[in-house]
């Protein structure tokens, strides 16, 4: 398959991702569209990884190795993020992100 | 001797000294010795100093302590010039000084015991300045000794200083004279410009470098003569020495009548070569000196106050020499500073003996027929105005017909009007005499009982000045005598671009026995007028109210000068910098706190916000690596 | 060596007193400047003789080519002996004073006496920098925190300003560190650089704001009389005494020689500003009721005239302007010191308020005369010399300019002599009557000020003579024409 596929691919959910957490106020729907923006980059690595290994270039499935950080940290973030959203909870019940800004004052 | 001559100056600073510091624990008897013993000393050595100078064939001498200023090519040493004219000053000053000195033991004597050293220390500072001024070798000593003579001064007339009037009088005498001493500064700057020097010798000797007529010598001799003007209080920097009768009579008699005032003459005198180079401004001279002859004879002429009939005369009598200054006359100018230390002082120690008789009362309204109870002083005094006034065969005549005459010689407008105002010398010197010393006292009964006559301290100065004023004038006879004229010989040395103008001798005689005739008549209309004066309290009015207004010349000053420049002082600490650079520069603070608090609002809390200003950041990065 | 004991014993002493309390502190305090004195009064002897000899160089930041080089020439060594006159002064008029955390009082003072011999010495631009600042932090908290009502908000002006005109500096000294051709700080590289006279009349304003921030020359000088008024009076002798010098002195080392081309074309707008700057603030002056604002003022006054003499760069101003340096120091810290004293006895500042003083007071009167009289600079006093040579040198440069200065002579008399008739003339009022006249310990700083005015008013030979090299430096610097 072209490689192209793979780009129009994650470029579309990249941009899911990008909308939802700009769009929507909840913090849970926020996290899941940044996983979805962090998946989107994790494809395109392997993507292209592929392209590269295919065209001869041994070395390239090095890329890959990325994905598993970018999967490990996302993890980490999640548990972080998560922990932070049950707080918020207990703490307002509810997980509308908006109601934080309080915290300003 | 000549070397000694630092001792001069020296002496009156070591009384000055011992007084000042020890003017808690000296007793009375000590201050008056040590104060006029320092005087008397430099007197004795002034003396010395003056026959070794008179000696034919003597050339000036300079002595130079060590190095005052040092820069570059310019050297300012701190040096006196031991000359003929500085010789004969040195003997006015320190002889009057001394008779002073004497008079003001008991003058003063009333003082608290620091305050009579205060008055005794200033005194000898004053004369120590003074001295300085005459013996300095260049003008940044005159310089030096001009502002100390200022500064005493300033001192002497503020001594009473709880009186806040007399610290205003004090205060506006040194400021005008600062006026002047900025002309004198810039002539010295000027010079030192032109001739990389002050030091007389050297810049006599480049003057004529600079050729008659030139512009530079203008603008030296011009700023120069401001200087003297404000110090022997010319029109229009004159307005000081009146308000400077605040301080104690023997102060007026020293500062404001026979030696500082007369520092400006001396300055001139001493730049002779200078000036005569200069013809345009020794006109200036002329004119500025005959103008405050009269301006200030005829302000004498309506003064109620004792000390200010002698004050405006004072001004007057500089008027003369200046006029003599301007007309080239240089030995008649120095002929009348001495004669005039004579007789002023005496007029001025006279009436302070009759102010310490009358118990500090110096309206001569209240006085009246004091010659009963104080005949040594009613004579000297009627010495000393007949001096002034100019009776034949008394000093004051043969000094003013010289400059009468030399005047005639320059200019026959000029001479008029020195005639009058000689006129009016004689008017209200007289008006002030009978007023005073005939008729009926009109003082309280409390006052008439205390009348005296004042003790030897007081009257034996008196009587020296007395005769000195009688005979002094006989240094210098007019040419149509035939006798030599002893000072004219002495100072031409030092003199030596003087160039009398000599009058034919059918005319100079017509011309004394002119003077002569209408001073006498002038003299006995004051006689009807005065001797049996009565004071009715009646208001001056048309001109006499303006004269008795001083021509309103210290309300026009304050209109012209003080008040606009306050005006424009405040609106420099209130329109400028106020409202206008300290505003500004809060203004710089005021706005980033401003700005600062307009891009906060950014930071609204919103993350959406947030993530909403990065991702179009981000677009708008990308576009523009994309597209540029 | 000497020279870095000049700034070690300060710096040292300095942060042990911060340590101490009370009665310690002052000790420490008095027996460091005293110290300082010593060293600084043997550093002048050779200063005059050797003055190789007090230079010091050691590495310091090698990666920057910036070297901890110290030395002292004519002109460094008056203001070393300026600043070493000066604090023994400060801290013996304030000895019977109780101030609230002494230890940091007298250490901040400490520190920063270390920061002005380190500017006066600095031969290296960075290190110049760094001691600039160093003098200026210390002044900083001693003004908010020992300071008037006022405080907090004048300081803080007080600062921003001057760090605003350091920050220029910096630039300027940034700028032309990357220009020269070994990357070195040192003022022989600075001024062996001459960039081209476009850089050179830019980079003169860099310099001169900062300096003329500092000095303080029209229109930059507002942030002054409110910060002498704020201060605590040790403080602002100590600003006005010799802070201000440092303005001066940075013009006449690191600015005439480095940049001379920009000094030649600016000159005159330089004079121009200082000029208007005279009469404008003797006016000002004239018109305060406040006395600590007139002598902040007549101080603005005296300082423009030496900035124009500074810019007119001949021989005579040159010499006139380091004499001044000194001798305004002196006077002015008498100043403060009887204006320290009124303000100890009657707590007020007003002058209408005032009176009598002379009555009851007799010998704090007769200082305040003296003081005065020195300020205007009269004859046989200190103030003398500087002024009638500076005058002289800016009269050969241009007349006119000379002759509008020199009004200023005539406005200090009417400001001055109106001062001195409000404070210590006519009667006594209630509260002047209880003044107490001087005490022992303040007599004793008062008359050594006294004793200094007259010696320099009438020998000033020392002085002169002391600072003919850097005038001779400076001269030979300027752009030929």
């Amino acid at each position: 398959m072209p490689v192209q596929y793979y780009i129009f691919l994650s470029i579309a959910l990249f941009c899911i991702g990008v909308m939802g957490v700009l769009m929507r106020r909840n913090a849970i729907i926020i996290f899941m569209c940044i996983e979805l923006m962090l998946n989107a980059v994790n494809l395109l690595l392997v993507a292209f990884s592929k392209m590269w290994v295919d065209a001869g270039r041994i070395d390239a499935d090095a890329a890959q190795l990325f994905v598993f950080f970018v999967m490990v940290v996302a993890a980490a973030e999640v548990s972080v993020g998560l922990a932070i959203i049950v707080m918020m909870y207990r703490n307002t019940h509810s997980v509308d992100i908006n109601i934080l800004s309080r915290l300003k004052n | 001797m000549i070397h000694l001559v630092w001792l001069v100056p020296f002496l009156p600073l070591l009384g000055f000294l011992i007084n000042g510091l020890g003017r808690k624990y000296l007793p009375k008897s000590l201050t008056g010795v040590v104060g006029s013993g320092s005087v008397l000393a430099a007197f004795v050595i002034s003396l010395l100093i003056f026959f070794e100078v008179r000696q034919p064939g003597f050339t000036p001498q300079v002595v130079t302590l060590f190095d005052f200023i040092n820069v570059g090519s310019l050297h300012i040493p701190f040096a006196f010039q031991v000359d003929q004219l500085s010789a004969l000053f040195l003997l006015i000053i320190t002889g009057v000084g001394s008779l002073i000195h004497i008079y003001s033991t008991s003058y003063m004597h009333e003082e608290s015991n620091e305050g009579f050293a205060r008055y005794f220390a200033y005194l000898n500072l004053f004369v120590f300045s003074m001295l300085i001024l005459v013996l300095g070798a260049n003008y940044v000593m005159m310089f030096i000794g001009w502002e100390g003579v200022g500064l005493c001064s300033y001192l002497l007339i503020g001594f009473w200083f709880r009186n806040i009037n007399f610290n205003k009088a004090a205060n506006k005498a040194f400021i005008m004279n600062r006026i002047g001493d900025l002309g004198f500064l810039l002539g010295i700057f000027l010079m030192i410009q032109q001739f990389g020097s002050v030091t007389f010798s050297e810049v006599f000797e480049k003057v004529p470098a600079l050729g008659e007529g030139s512009i530079i010598l203008f603008a030296i001799a011009m700023l120069l003569f401001v200087g003297a003007m404000g110090k022997s209080a010319q029109v229009p920097l004159y307005t000081w020495l009146p308000d400077a009768m605040a301080g104690p009579t023997p102060v007026s008699a020293l500062i404001h009548a026979a030696t500082m005032v007369t520092a400006g003459i001396y300055m001139v005198a001493r730049s002779n070569v200078l000036y005569s180079l200069a013809p345009y401004i020794q006109a200036i001279i002329a004119i500025v000196g005959v103008v405050t002859a009269l301006l200030a004879a005829s302000i004498a002429l309506k003064q109620n106050d004792i000390k200010k009939v002698l004050a405006y005369s004072t001004v007057s009598q500089l008027g003369y020499m200046f006029l003599a200054l301007g007309t080239g006359a240089y030995t008649a100018a120095v002929f009348h500073v001495m004669t005039h230390a004579f007789f002023k002082a005496l007029l001025f120690l006279g009436s302070g003996s009759v102010i310490h008789a009358m118990g500090g009362e110096q309206d001569i309204r209240k006085m009246g027929g004091l010659k009963k109870w104080m005949p040594v002083t009613n004579i000297t005094f009627l010495i000393g105005c007949l001096a002034i006034a100019g009776i034949p065969g008394l000093s004051g005549f043969f000094s003013k017909d010289e400059i009468l005459a030399n005047a005639f010689g320059y200019n026959k407008v000029i001479y008029a009007l020195a005639l009058i105002g000689a006129l009016m010398t004689a008017f209200y010197m007289f008006r002030l005499y009978y007023i005073t010393f005939s008729g009926k006292f009109r003082g309280t009964h409390e006052q008439e009982h205390h009348l005296h006559e004042s003790p030897a301290a007081i009257t034996l100065p008196l009587i020296i000045l007395a005769v000195l004023s009688v005979i002094g004038g006989y240094v210098g006879l007019p040419e149509v005598f035939g006798a030599p004229h002893l000072l004219h010989e002495y100072l031409s040395p030092v003199l030596v671009s003087e160039h009398p103008h000599h009058l034919d001798h059918t005319l100079e005689w017509g011309l004394m026995g002119l003077s002569t005739v209408l001073v006498i008549v002038m003299i006995f209309i004051a006689r009807g007028k005065f001797s049996r004066y009565e004071d009715t309290g009646a208001e001056n009015t048309g001109i006499a109210k303006v004269l008795e207004n001083k021509w309103y010349v210290d309300e026009l000053y304050d209109a012209i000068i003080v008040k606009p420049l306050l005006v424009l002082s405040r609106f420099f600490r209130d329109g400028i910098e106020r409202s206008g650079i300290d505003a500004l520069v809060n203004g710089v603070g005021r706005g980033v706190k401003w700005g600062g608090g307009r891009i906060r609002l950014l930071q609204n809390g919103q993350v959406g916000f947030y993530i909403f200003a990065m991702v179009i950041g981000m677009i708008v990065l990308f576009v523009i690596s994309l597209f540029l | 060596m000497l020279t870095v004991l000049l700034i070690l014993i300060p710096l040292i002493t300095g942060l042990i007193t911060f340590g101490l309390k009370g009665a310690g502190a002052k000790a420490l305090s008095l027996l460091s400047s005293f110290a300082t004195l010593v060293i600084a009064v043997i550093a002048w002897q050779q200063a005059a003789t050797a003055p190789e000899t007090l230079q010091f160089v050691a590495e310091w930041i090698p990666q920057l080519g910036s070297q901890f080089n110290v030395g002292l020439d004519g002109m460094g060594a008056m203001l070393c002996l300026l600043t070493a006159v000066s604090f023994p002064l400060i801290f013996i008029t304030v000895y019977g004073r109780e101030y609230d955390r002494p230890g940091a009082f007298y250490g901040l003072l400490l520190l920063s006496q270390a920061g002005l011999i380190g500017v006066f010495t600095a031969y290296d631009a960075l290190l110049f920098y760094v001691f600039w600042e160093l003098a200026l932090i210390p002044v900083y908290f001693l003004c908010s925190m020992w300071g008037g009502e006022r405080a907090i908000p004048v300081t803080f002006k007080f600062f921003v300003y001057t760090f605003a005109g350091s920050l220029l500096m910096l630039t300027g000294i940034i700028y032309i560190y990357t220009q020269t051709p070994e990357h070195s700080f040192s003022w022989t590289a600075f001024t062996a650089l001459q960039p081209g006279s476009t850089e050179q009349s830019w980079l003169f304003w860099l310099f001169f704001v900062a300096f003329a921030i500092k000095m303080p020359v029209f229109p930059f000088h507002t942030w002054q009389p409110d910060t002498y008024e704020q201060s605590p009076t040790p403080v602002t002798m100590v600003l006005s005494g010799i802070m201000v010098k440092m303005g001066l002195f940075g013009v006449i080392r690191w600015l005439l020689p480095v940049l001379p081309q920009g000094v030649y074309i600016w000159q005159e707008a330089a004079i121009v500003l200082s000029v208007i700057g005279i009469i404008y603030a003797s006016c000002i002056a004239i018109v305060q009721t406040d006395l600590k604002r007139l002598i902040a003022y007549s101080s603005i006054a005296h300082i423009g005239l030496m900035s124009a003499a500074i810019f007119a760069n001949n021989e005579q101003s040159m010499q006139g302007v380091q004499v001044q340096m000194f001798n305004h120091g002196i006077n002015i810290i008498g100043l403060w010191m009887i204006v320290e004293v009124i303000q100890n006895r009657l707590n007020i500042k007003n002058m209408q308020e005032m009176g009598g003083i002379a009555t009851h007071a007799p010998k704090l009167a007769i200082a305040l005369v003296i003081v005065s009289l020195a300020n205007i600079a009269l004859p046989l006093t200190n103030g003398f010399i500087g002024e009638f040579l500076m005058f002289s040198g800016l009269f050969q440069y241009n007349a006119w300019f000379a002759a509008i200065a020199a009004v200023a002579i005539i406005l200090a008399a009417v400001y001055m002599l109106n001062m001195l008739q409000k404070v210590i003339f006519g009667e006594a009022n209630a509260l002047t009557s209880t003044t107490a006249d001087l005490k022992t310990g303040e007599l004793l700083a008062i008359s050594v000020v006294i004793v200094i005015i007259f010696v320099l008013g009438v020998y000033p030979k020392p002085l002169l003579e002391l600072v003919d090299s850097t005038t001779a430096m400076v001269n030979a610097a300027a752009w030929v024409k």
